[in-house]
């Protein structure tokens, strides 16, 4: 009796731990690679590299099967496409029609698709739908899973908003992005995007009607707030646990929003004035709206984007913005002068939380403790432009 | 007729050398496409542009519209060209 009773106890305890197992996925300038963690999160199996030679900007598992993969990927020479796995990386097939513009009609200039950049998961009831954003600007959507992708919505060909979107000048260094497409979790045709540059939108109706969102965000001294295109929304995160609350790290300092206000809050006033509120990632608690966490990056003069003063550090709010706290146990006191890119930064759900980066020299870094500590788990990868982190 | 690959592209192919029919080099990458999905958008942009770093040539000379018409026997050769780090 007592044999019993143990067995079904013992794989219970099993499925626990199997559940707590935490995969990285790492997307580079040269490729990507899968990281697996062992239950503490202190071992991590390399799975990797995967599309060697690759630019990919974005791989991430749809939390809605936890099996498909989509990378976002193109080489330097080749036009861009979206890779899709079905078995978690085990076998990759390539999208049969990735996000591209419509073509122009005849006499007229039309735009290429130069990288896709951001990927975004639909609605928990709407398996099989993706969201893509692209450089230059453009938002595309799957039904598929990713295998064919379609323009999404007007906004691509909207004049409104190619006038917003301005040229590939106008842009980033390695070209104006579409990215931070959010979808409410309680209302799938709730939908949020930014645009670098070109402001934050804001959909009620499925995407058929966007309507700016800009009140209280910053712009570049002389330039005009009303009109989107001079707002560089960087990365914006909805609270999982409250999601009429989200944060904004901006080009013009980090922000909060609580809905139904349209109206942004500057929250980086109150961090430290020698480091500013500058940056690119933001990742905000699963469980907990108060709590987000910034990586602070140089923006003064020419914009170096390195860490400032050459000292890495995470900033953490646990109360909406109003205090501001440095985490930098762990990491390297001077002299470091890489910094963290916006999709870069990301947390598991697991308790406690875990933390990661990966940075633009090729490492990995991630505390167990809510951002406190530090350790670098991998190095010498090519220069990391995106980390997601989902639990098995 | 006989069309070369370059190495960036035979993962679609896997080999050097594929055989494509058309009358001119937009039905030649169609029937490519055809047969190895997804290799024309690598090479040609959405708007039907050749891509920045991708040349073609027929018969050792460079072409630069997909309107080209294409006899059977003429070879086409599509390079890649190489830059940055």
């Amino acid at each position: 009796m007592v044999r019993k009773i143990a067995k079904p106890a013992v794989r219970k305890q099993d499925a626990a731990t199997r559940a707590r197992r935490v995969l990285l996925m790492v997307a580079t300038r040269k490729g990507a690679w899968l990281y697996h963690g062992d239950a503490a999160r202190r071992t991590w199996r390399a799975d990797g590299p995967h599309f060697l030679g690759h630019v990919v900007s974005h791989l991430v598992l749809d939390p809605r099967d936890g099996q498909t993969l989509l990378a976002a990927a193109k080489t330097g020479h080749l036009g861009p496409t979206v890779f899709r796995s079905t078995d978690r990386g085990r076998s990759w097939k390539e999208a049969a029609r990735p996000p591209a513009f419509a073509k122009a009609a005849a006499g007229e200039k039309g735009r290429t698709v130069d990288h896709t950049f951001w990927l975004t998961p639909g609605a928990a009831s709407a398996p099989g739908v993706w969201y893509a954003g692209t450089s230059p600007q453009g938002l595309f959507r799957s039904e598929d899973g990713g295998v064919s992708w379609a323009p999404f919505s007007t906004i691509n060909e909207d004049p409104r908003f190619r006038e917003w979107m301005g040229t590939v000048q106008d842009g980033t260094p390695d070209g104006p992005k579409l990215h931070s497409i959010i979808v409410d979790p309680r209302d799938s045709a709730h939908l949020y995007f930014g645009m670098s540059g070109g402001g934050v939108h804001e959909s009620v109706d499925g995407g058929r009607n966007w309507k700016p969102l800009l009140n209280g965000m910053e712009v570049v001294e002389g330039f005009d707030r009303a009109d989107p295109s001079f707002h560089d929304p960087h990365c914006i995160r909805l609270c999982p646990s409250n999601p009429d609350r989200l944060y904004q790290q901006n080009h013009c300092g980090i922000y909060r929003i609580d809905r139904p206000s349209d109206t942004w809050v500057r929250i980086g006033g109150n961090m430290p004035k020698r480091v500013g509120d500058i940056g690119f990632p933001l990742v905000v608690h699963p469980r907990n709206d108060n709590t987000a966490w910034v990586f602070p990056m140089d923006g003064t003069a020419v914009w170096p984007r390195t860490s400032p003063e050459g000292k890495p550090a995470v900033y953490a709010t646990r109360n909406s913005g109003k205090t501001w706290q440095r985490l930098d146990a762990g990491l390297p006191e001077k002299q470091t002068w890489w910094t963290v890119k916006r999709q870069a930064m990301t947390a598991d759900a697991l308790d406690p939380l875990g933390l990661y980066f990966g940075t633009t020299s090729g490492e990995l870094w991630m505390s167990r403790d809510k951002g406190r500590r530090r350790a670098c788990i991998v190095r010498h990868l090519p220069e990391i432009y995106a980390v997601e982190a989902a639990e098995l | 007729m006989k069309v070369l690959i370059p190495g960036a592209l035979r993962s679609y192919t896997e080999q050097g050398e594929a055989e494509a029919s058309g009358a001119t080099l937009a039905a030649v990458l169609a029937d490519l496409d055809r047969q190895y999905a997804g290799i024309r958008f690598r090479m040609i942009d959405e708007q039907d542009r050749i891509r920045r770093h991708i040349r073609i040539f027929v018969n050792g000379a460079q072409v630069r519209e997909l309107s080209q018409p294409l006899a059977p026997s003429d070879e086409v050769v599509i390079v890649q060209a190489l830059s940055g780090g």
